[in-house]
């Protein structure tokens, strides 16, 4: 039964430890869950570490319970297992208790599990939102907790069938919560500093000084990380202009980088780059490329997907051969080999002559927090 | 089966039945809970609700960015024993009296169990919460300059907090039982209100949750007012006498809920005309 589930919550690509593992077996031999209900916040306290795995959780736990929720006489089974589990030898390890009838109790979960998940398939629920769980909502109410909804009481499988936790997952795209947390990614790229006592620098000034004290303080570490984000805006990114501009907050509140510039592009990069666009506050590309240097980290933001002659053609002023797009964003990641491309659409999305083609000058990540991440680890060390 | 005191809330603290498993396995399990959640959620709250209810002594140790692991178990003021050494008035022998012991090293020495809160664990260095990995797991810590080793008599109960500000590496948290506390839904919220003002006027605070959960849930707000604002709200409501039906459209005190500039913007544009 419990194998099932470690393999359940393994298949969800939660890395539950043997450590962990055992620690939760113990928890159950300790009586910490009687029920179903139980075991549902008792499992995910001690398996599950951050709530960006609550969603892979539920799923696991799902696949698990579902089919036993539905079944009373399961539920009761179960319950009586648990039980006996308190009575087993807690030194010896789980591998070796021994329940009475406990291979007819698994093989009749069995069954009932993969007939269950037939019928789920099927689109019948038979767990959820009518409000009839097979199973009471007990357990809670005799550890006289008081709870200002214990009313109705949530069961562990209804809660896990809910999928609240959907939100908090890292692979999906940014969402307001979410972006606070990148922008701490972001920090990793800054070394705090901090003022330190130079002991020995202190000892020795204090002997020149013939034993009158003078403090020797280290020199705080600088940080010396400087951020560059280049936007593109309007068009076809307008569906994600929330997004970039939740990501630009970020960046600019972020007060420990030590200079923190943003400019703004429309679909490519051209002449001219914009501070501003509705004030149309520009700067030449070429003067903008001048001054920065590979220390210099660049985040470019964008769906990277035009017109090709948007990208390829070489503008030409009047009379004049002018880079092309393509051309400005290799000379950028010439110039500052720390660069990255951040793209808000999904990945099936990217098999664009364009998108392809600017993959081909910087790594692209998709703009989401584990792609942040990502971009991040490159930025420290690009190769 | 072992007995062992559980933890069920108390009247003063409300908890979730996801807290509540959260905080017996960390008890029985002797491991530390480590507690995520929006700012004003509660989370450092409950470890004082936790020695409230089990009766413990509760050491809080605040995180700062610059704090480092080893402070929380002692520091060794050598400027003090430097200065002092210059005019041989004190006794500077005696390291003993140099030694600081912080939270940390306290709550290991403690005759009697207690509970010691690691705040906003995130907050300092990214190797902080690793440097901390053994002195947690084995409940002991050695001073070089005493030659001494402290063993813990009783096994402390750890509540580290953490709003998510760096990440905390993968073997920390396997040490761990976890628990993300989520915001309070409206019944919940509202026996949070009761255990904190238990007279105030339901209608004020019917329409008061009403409008603050509009508020939560305007789309692109940055800063969601948090329980302890709301509470804060309700007080000055109250205190001020507003009628209930006022608060409905225009949004009186709002300040004490909306700091940022850029929300207020949004709040004001929300009202109705």
């Amino acid at each position: 039964m419990f194998d099932a589930f470690l393999y359940n919550l393994r298949e969800q690509g939660l890395k539950v430890g043997m450590s962990e593992w055992l620690r939760f077996l113990q928890a159950l031999q300790k009586g910490l869950a009687t029920n179903l209900d139980d075991l549902y916040p008792l499992a995910r306290a001690v398996l599950v570490h951050t709530e960006a795995h609550y969603d892979l959780y539920d799923v696991a736990f799902l696949a698990t319970f579902k089919g036993i929720a539905a079944d009373p006489k399961l539920v009761k089974d179960f319950e009586a297992w648990l039980q006996k589990l308190q009575e087993m030898d807690p030194e010896r390890p789980p591998g070796e208790w021994n329940f009475e009838n406990f291979e007819d109790m698994m093989e009749a979960l069995r069954k009932t599990l993969e007939a269950q998940q037939g019928q789920h398939h099927g689109g019948n629920r038979w767990v959820g939102t009518g409000g009839t769980s097979p199973w009471g909502t007990g357990g809670r109410a005799n550890q006289g907790v008081q709870l200002g909804d214990s009313g109705g009481g949530r069961s562990g499988v209804r809660l896990a069938d809910s999928r609240r936790w959907q939100n908090y997952r890292t692979d999906q795209t940014l969402g307001v919560r979410d972006f606070k947390v990148a922008l701490r990614a972001l920090r990793k790229l800054a070394k705090d500093g901090e003022e330190m006592l130079d002991l020995d620098g202190t000892i020795d000034k204090t002997a020149k000084n013939a034993g009158e004290i003078d403090l020797v303080f280290g020199k705080e570490k600088k940080n010396r990380v400087h951020l560059v984000l280049l936007m593109d805006s309007g068009g076809s990114m307008t569906p994600n202009a929330e997004l970039v501009s939740r990501l630009f907050t970020a960046a600019k509140e972020t007060k420990t980088f030590k200079t923190f510039e943003h400019y703004f592009f429309h679909n490519a990069i051209y002449q001219y780059l914009y501070t501003d666009f509705e004030n149309w506050e520009r700067e030449k590309t070429s003067d903008v490329l001048n001054r920065l240097t590979d220390r210099h980290r660049l985040i470019f933001v964008g769906d990277a997907s035009m017109a090709p002659w948007e990208l390829f053609t070489k503008a030409s002023g009047i009379g004049q051969a002018a880079p092309s797009g393509l051309d400005w964003f290799t000379a950028f990641k010439r110039k500052c080999p720390a660069s990255v491309w951040l793209n808000p659409d999904p990945e099936r999305w990217w098999n664009h002559p364009t998108v392809s083609a600017i993959g081909n000058v910087m790594p692209m990540h998709r703009l989401t927090l584990d792609g942040l991440r990502d971009a991040i680890r490159y930025l420290k060390a690009p190769t | 089966m072992a007995e062992f005191r559980r933890f069920s809330g108390s009247d003063r603290y409300i908890a979730d039945e996801g807290l509540i498993a959260a905080v017996n396995a960390a008890i029985v399990l002797e491991r530390p809970l480590l507690l995520k959640g929006e700012p004003g959620t509660g989370k450092t709250m409950l470890a004082q609700a936790m020695a409230d209810a089990l009766k413990m002594p509760l050491l809080t140790w605040h995180v700062k960015s610059t704090t480092k692991a080893v402070e929380g178990l002692y520091t060794y003021d050598v400027v003090q024993r430097l200065n002092d050494s210059r005019f041989g008035d004190h006794d500077v022998s005696d390291i003993r009296r140099y030694i600081k012991f912080g939270p940390l090293g306290r709550a290991l020495q403690s005759e009697e169990q207690v509970v010691i809160l690691i705040d906003e664990a995130d907050k300092a260095d990214i190797e902080f919460p690793n440097d901390l990995l053994r002195e947690l797991d084995e409940m002991k810590f050695f001073v070089p300059e005493l030659d001494e080793t402290f063993v813990a008599k009783k096994r402390p109960l750890v509540v580290i907090t953490s709003n998510a500000e760096k990440e905390l590496p993968d073997a920390f948290l396997r040490r761990c039982v976890f628990h993300y506390i989520e915001f309070p839904d409206k019944l919940r919220l509202q026996t949070i209100v009761k255990v904190h003002y238990p007279d105030i006027d339901g209608q004020l605070v019917a329409s008061a949750m009403e409008r603050f959960f509009r508020l939560r849930n305007i789309d692109g707000i940055r800063k969601k007012p948090s329980t302890s604002e709301f509470l804060d709200w309700l007080a000055v409501l109250s205190r001020a006498g507003v009628a209930p039906k006022d608060i409905a459209g225009a949004m009186p005190f709002v300040g004490v809920l909306v700091k940022q500039e850029q929300d207020l913007d949004l709040v004001s544009r929300q009202r109705p005309t």
